[in-house]
């Protein structure tokens, strides 16, 4: 725990190092933060024994919150509550219906529902332009609309600060009894009924939260980019965050952190040392997180300081 | 108080030509420890699911204290204070064998605090005093999936115990479990229960295990009770020595 606890603080004071010694990996690793929050809802499901191949869904409806919004009202402080609001309130009624699915049924369903929601975004131009996307309006942090390097500053600690919220909310949570059932769905989804305990329930309140999670993601990516496109609802934009949780690892709340930052370290570095062949970089990564790291990097990290 | 705490009126449930329950009448008494006994496939298994939920039968009633509990789920008839445990231990396998107990105790305490540590230091030592008195103090850190079947068994009914049920229906507690062992288990099984006041109906093969610790006696037979009694009367019966006890030391 001290460890982790030590990891996490070391980790947050290099990201700070890295984007102020290089400038432009401000935005990779703003970008990976920002997964990095979604992630954690992922890994809550991984816990449960669950996938969802589709919670690219949330981070399209927190990115479109901010880009629908932003014109009408450009404050970040009350943008990314309302795109965790939307992204919260589909997540429970699209979690009512879910949780009574399992495995890869749960998986599917929560692709079809992401797919849904990108052909609606891309087809009705009038409204989301299609695939030519929403350009984000200029944004004002409390009140002030400062140049444009110091808002990057001021988006990277407003990720970097809800990522260590989030970071230990989760870890609270999972040691807590709620967190606990959920993991117990993954082994034993009858006995927590025969204990009285509704495992739908505490299947719900984990898939709300990954929502919610998954959209203060999304409305981060849009502040980041400024720019929305249908493609972040694409299951290909599901799959990256399924890549993340299994490259970090599911044994700690770090594990999303580490595995997002390497996810885009690796990207941006494979993609400028071989452009066309970047993917195939990122798919034997994978390779030998799955042959040799289960655990993936936090797995590798644990057991070296168990050792 | 009424002397019956669980009445089971013509109890039929059949699995296509299968009749696993045929008829079933059966009254549990406040603080028995009753055993049924009977070949695999008399349908003994079938009457706890049905008293916990599990599966509804196609025609009879079930009342517990005296209301009706046959259409409530398995959740719902927990809460009443039907406990079960399990022919195959059903234990959170990844989880170690103190958070299971106490996974247990929260669950009667109430779950939904998704902040506070499951092992608060009220919680783990209320875990560790239940496990304690079933003898699991030794194994409390180890996962659950790394005990043997006689741990395996004992932690099973002890996240059932700490549910506090009235009634505690136990699917074969000793079965998978070394001879040598079996004694030592039940040994402790009935003294927990006795001294929390539970009344248990137990499914045993073993008719040295119901012979020294069964008040009365249930047979199975074909999906219906072929005797009712005390140990003394029914083990002795020859038509149960011949046609149920000699099947079930078959099986």
């Amino acid at each position: 725990m001290r460890r982790e606890s030590l990891l996490a603080a070391l980790g947050a004071i290099g990201l700070v190092a890295c984007a102020w010694a290089v400038p432009w990996l401000k935005f990779v690793l703003t970008i990976a933060l920002a997964k990095g929050i979604a992630v954690l809802g992922i890994l809550l499901l991984l816990r449960a024994g669950q996938v969802s191949f589709g919670h690219s869904m949330f981070l399209a409806l927190g990115a479109y919150t901010v880009a629908f919004l932003a014109p009408s009202e450009n404050e970040v402080l009350l943008l990314l509550p309302a795109a965790a609001l939307i992204a919260t309130g589909v997540g429970l009624v699209l979690g009512l219906f879910l949780v009574r699915y399992r495995d890869i049924f749960f998986g599917m369903l929560n692709l079809a529902f992401a797919m849904v929601l990108y052909s609606l975004l891309e087809k009705l131009y009038s409204l989301t332009k299609g695939t030519d996307g929403i350009r984000v309006a200029a944004l004002s942090f409390a009140g002030t609309e400062p140049e444009r390097g110091t808002q990057e500053w001021i988006v990277f600690g407003i990720a970097l600060g809800l990522a260590i919220l989030f970071g230990l909310l989760v870890r609270s949570y999972l040691a807590s009894p709620m967190g606990r059932a959920l993991a117990g769905i993954k082994t034993r989804e009858t006995r927590l009924e025969f204990m009285g305990v509704p495992a739908r329930r505490v299947l719900l309140f984990a898939y709300v939260l990954s929502a919610l999670m998954g959209g203060v993601g999304g409305a981060l990516i849009a502040m980041t980019t400024r720019h929305v496109t249908p493609q972040i609802a694409y299951w290909t934009s599901s799959g990256e965050l399924i890549f993340i949780g299994i490259l970090g690892g599911a044994g700690s709340a770090l594990g999303p952190f580490l595995g997002a930052t390497a996810f885009e370290l690796v990207r941006v570095y494979a993609a400028a040392a071989v452009a066309e062949a970047w993917q195939m970089i990122l798919g034997a990564v994978l390779l030998l997180v799955i042959l040799f790291a289960p655990g993936g990097v936090w797995g590798l990290l644990s057991r070296r300081w168990r050792a | 108080m009424s002397e019956v705490l669980l009445s089971a009126k013509g109890l039929r449930l059949a699995f296509g030509g299968v009749k696993a329950a045929d008829g079933i009448d059966l009254d549990v008494r406040h603080g028995e420890f009753l055993a049924i006994i009977g070949p695999n496939g008399a349908g003994k298994t079938t009457f706890i699911n049905m008293a916990t939920g599990y599966l509804r039968p196609q025609a009879g009633r079930i009342e517990f204290e005296g209301r009706p509990i046959l259409g409530l789920s398995p959740r719902a008839i927990v809460k009443r204070g039907i406990g079960r445990s399990f022919q195959l231990p059903q234990l959170f396998s990844e989880h170690t064998v103190l958070e299971n107990a106490a996974l247990a105790i929260a669950a009667r305490r109430g779950i939904w605090s998704p902040l506070a540590p499951l092992l608060r230091p009220r919680w783990r030592d209320e875990a560790m005093d239940l496990l304690d008195r079933f003898g699991l103090r030794p194994v409390a850190e180890a996962r659950a999936d790394a005990l043997n079947e006689g741990a395996r068994k004992l932690a099973d009914i002890a996240m059932a115990v700490a549910l506090e049920p009235s009634l505690l229906l136990m699917d074969e507690p000793t079965s998978g479990v070394a001879a040598a062992e079996k004694m030592a288990i039940v040994e402790t099984l009935v003294r927990v229960l006795r001294s929390t006041g539970v009344t248990a109906v137990f499914v045993e093969h073993d008719m040295d295990v119901v012979a020294r610790f069964a008040d009365r006696v249930a047979v199975w037979s074909q999906g219906r009770i072929a005797a009712l009694g005390p140990p003394g009367e029914v083990l002795t019966d020859p038509k149960v020595r011949r046609e149920v006890i000699g099947i079930a030391a078959d099986a």
